[in-house]
């Protein structure tokens, strides 16, 4: 079995189980207790917190940790917006963001805010004039993903942040970089950006584990009210050995990222050459895509069929994102491209990771070879049905 | 911008005459170890000058590492070229040339020919090389007063330097070259300032921390540390002493005199830290005294409290506001390690109202009437512990009480 789908979760690295081992055996004692192992903890939760910031360039007192992507973007968006409302109840964000924002914009809106959803090109890139144009005196924040992790679009942030700080310096903007970290170059200070999600596990690191920067100076309505971790901006005990295992994952990650970038990105456009030639298959992705995503729709088949068919080749891959893959509507991040119903209905995602090499590419692009040809019949008549 | 060099002027030490080769010397060696993470960046010393030759080092890097060095008044990135006209004019045209000339832009020439036997004139410099500019680069537009770009050149024998920038550096003298005394350091915001403000002047300094365990934590103990490693960077290495002072506090409490506690607390730390200055050949001590601020900080009490010692006691901020003094230690890096919420020996036993005013004679007899207090602050400077503290010294690795180091670096 060949594994393909690294935008959903990366295996963890060794090193980084065996330090989560560790520290769970070692110091379990709550890194809040006055006493000395209590103190222990609360050593190594600063020294993770320090490990983080110096990944991403920023001061440790500037990363909140928390549980993973999802709560940093909650946190980031409503907790934003909670505390600015008298600035103004305007959002800007994107019609391709990942549903951890999407949602979060769709409950405020119920709650009386205004958003804002950016239109994009044909592949999957914000319009920067109508981000120039949407821009307000009332816009509290803008939020805009890295890398898409459907089709692996990438964001051009700092022309973003740019555009965001000249026209209204107030407004607060929010990147998710999930997709992008460990992959490509995270600039924080010259995307201008005020808050930056991530999640461990998508770097080999820990599932349940994920960090929130927020920039100095900046404040967040807490989502999660109790005691006064994470300077006050999230409730509960913290994780010593989820924190400490995931600031090794990011700098293991950071180390890696030029190799890496260099060698998934000869693997990504091996695999474009080769997609490009099966007939049946539409990409969605290309060159000037994340090197980690390559996606592609099969109109007129269920995508789930070329999921379990792929599989018995031994090729594990995704339909859209895994958080709505079980969902049998057509991908909103597809139709936002422009794409028909056909093809929005019938994304495939491939994703890479560490492991992967060359012949790889190779391997994959001969089971869909054999997987369209059985397919195709199937495929051509159902495309006739519609 | 492309540079070759940084240009680094001094300040008032150069007027020092015989001492001036000593002080000299300690600014270089100052230089020298902030640079050690610059491998490339080569220092060349010439007379009154120093200059850093940038070999491919970023020149903001070296500027803001340059900004901890103590008597280096300013810092300019600069060109070099020869001192000859032709080839003056010809780099000032290149370097003008990499500014982004997009718009119209104010500019003047301001030439400085310090070796005389150059054929022209300051004066007649910024009209040759202000003329072939103007040719150039139509953009430009001669403005004297408050123009957007100031070329500035400065002709010397060796070579000629061009440059825009001035770069505030941060003055004073060079370390170590006015004496050594002792810093009273809490874990307060102050007295990592005072202790700064101290070394600018030119003092090398000790540190000395009262502790007061199980009274105040492990915590408090490490935050001073790590507040000592923080101005070690300005230093290369500072000596902490450690000076446990359970016993001494205590004995002040339940004696009825509870709002002359602080007096009397303030009075035993600096006959300590009187006696460790004899050991280290110290002749005055800092503190973070800041007039007013709190209740022994008052004329009265700083007068009762200070003739406990006949050493000299500076307070570099007996004049200065809370929020000066807060701004500079945000500058210098301690503030946020200051303002962690750990108790401190200074904070423990505070009486709900301290005297401002207390009398030297009643202060005098309640020390007499303590027996013990000798002898205690006898065994508070035998059982004290000297550290000594460098910028790399890793503080939360592990704390005397354990064998094992906490943080295992190959965990992260």
């Amino acid at each position: 079995m060949i594994y393909w789908d690294h935008a959903a979760t990366t295996p963890p690295l060794e090193q980084v189980v065996d330090t989560m081992s560790e520290i769970m055996k070692m110091h379990y004692a709550n890194p809040s207790a006055l006493h000395r192992s209590g103190e222990a903890a609360g050593k190594l939760l600063k020294r993770a917190r320090e490990v983080c910031a110096a990944a991403l360039q920023v001061q440790p007192s500037e990363i909140v940790l928390t549980s993973g992507a999802t709560e940093s973007n909650n946190m980031a968006i409503k907790g934003a917006a909670m505390k600015y409302r008298s600035r103004g109840q305007h959002i800007i964000t994107t019609g391709t963001e990942h549903p951890s924002v999407y949602e979060c914009c769709k409950q405020l809106e119920a709650l009386g805010w205004e958003v804002t959803y950016l239109p994009v090109d044909a592949e999957g890139v914000v319009d920067l004039a109508e981000l120039a144009d949407a821009i307000r005196k009332d816009t509290v924040l803008v939020s805009i993903m890295h890398v898409n992790n459907e089709m692996g679009a990438i964001s051009p942030l700092a022309d973003i942040g740019r555009i965001v700080k000249e026209l209204n310096p107030r407004t607060l903007l929010h990147v998710d970089g999930v997709q992008g970290f460990g992959k490509l170059p995270v600039e924080l200070a010259a995307w201008k950006a005020d808050l930056y999600s991530l999640s461990a596990h998508k770097f080999n690191g820990p599932r349940g584990m994920g960090l929130l920067y927020v920039k100095q100076g900046v404040q967040l309505f807490p989502i999660l009210s109790g005691g006064s971790q994470e300077s006050g901006h999230r409730a509960g005990t913290e994780n010593v050995a989820g924190a400490v295992a995931m600031s090794k994952a990011m700098r293991l990650a950071q180390e890696g990222q030029p190799e890496l970038f260099a060698r998934m990105t000869e693997i990504r456009d091996l695999m474009l050459h080769e997609i490009r030639q099966i007939p049946g298959l539409e990409l969605n992705s290309s060159e000037r895509s994340a090197p980690h995503i390559v996606h592609f729709s099969c109109p007129g088949l269920k995508p789930e069929v070329m999921v379990h068919a792929l599989e018995e080749q031994g090729m594990l891959v995704s339909t859209k994102s895994a958080c709505s893959s079980k969902l049998s509507e057509p991908s909103r991040v597809l139709l936002a491209m422009g794409k028909d119903t056909a093809h929005a209905s019938s994304g495939i995602r491939i994703s890479l990771g560490k492991e992967h090499q060359p012949e790889d590419a190779a391997s994959l692009a001969q089971a869909l070879r054999i997987v369209c040809d059985k397919l195709r019949p199937i495929m051509e008549r159902e495309g006739q049905r519609e | 911008m492309t540079y070759d060099m940084l240009l680094l002027r001094f300040g008032e030490f150069t007027l020092k005459g015989k001492n001036r080769s000593r002080f000299e010397r300690s600014v270089h060696n100052h230089i020298k170890s902030v640079l050690r993470p610059f491998p490339n960046a080569n220092i060349i010393k010439e007379y009154g000058r120093l200059y850093v030759e940038l070999n491919g080092e970023s020149p903001e890097a070296l500027a803001g590492a340059l900004k901890k060095v103590f008597g280096l008044v300013s810092i300019s990135p600069v060109r070099v070229c020869p001192s000859e006209l032709d080839s003056i004019i010809k780099t000032a045209v290149e370097f003008v040339g990499q500014k982004e000339l997009t718009k119209e832009t104010t500019f003047k020439v301001t030439a400085r020919r310090v070796w005389k036997p150059f054929p022209h004139s300051s004066q007649e410099m910024n009209h040759l090389v202000g003329s072939p500019l103007l040719r150039v680069y139509p953009q430009l537009k001669v403005q004297v007063k408050n123009p957007e770009i100031e070329l500035r050149i400065e002709i010397r024998q060796e070579r000629t330097y061009l440059f825009y920038e001035v770069i505030p550096g941060v003055g004073g003298f060079p370390l170590g070259t006015n004496g050594k005394a002792m810093l009273l350091l809490s874990g307060g915001i102050d007295s990592p300032v005072a202790g700064w403000e101290a070394m600018r002047r030119g003092l090398e300094i000790q540190c000395v921390h009262f502790y007061s365990y199980p009274y105040t934590s492990q915590l408090a103990k490490e935050k001073v540390m790590e507040l000592t490693r923080i101005l070690s960077g300005y230093a290369g290495r500072l000596k902490l002493h450690l000076v446990p002072f359970t016993d001494v506090q205590t004995s002040f409490v339940g004696i009825g005199q509870d709002n002359l506690i602080i007096t009397l607390m303030r009075r035993a730390m600096l006959r300590i830290a009187t006696t460790l200055a004899e050991k280290e050949g110290a002749l005055a001590i800092v503190t973070g005294d800041s007039l007013g601020q709190v209740a022994s900080q008052t004329l009265a009490s700083m007068n009762v409290i200070g003739r406990a010692t006949d050493l000299p006691i500076l307070r570099p901020l007996v004049t200065s506001d809370k929020n000066e003094i807060i701004r500079t230690a945000i500058d210098i890096g301690t503030y946020e390690t200051s303002i962690l919420p750990y108790e401190d020996c200074c904070t423990l036993f505070v009486p709900k109202s301290p005297t401002t005013n207390p009398n030297l004679h009643v202060v005098e007899r309640v020390e007499a009437s303590l027996e013990q207090l000798a002898a205690r602050i006898e065994a508070a400077v035998a059982g004290t512990e000297t550290l000594i503290i460098k910028p790399d010294t890793n503080i939360g690795a592990s704390s005397p009480n354990d064998e094992e180091p906490v943080v295992n670096e190959d965990w992260f």
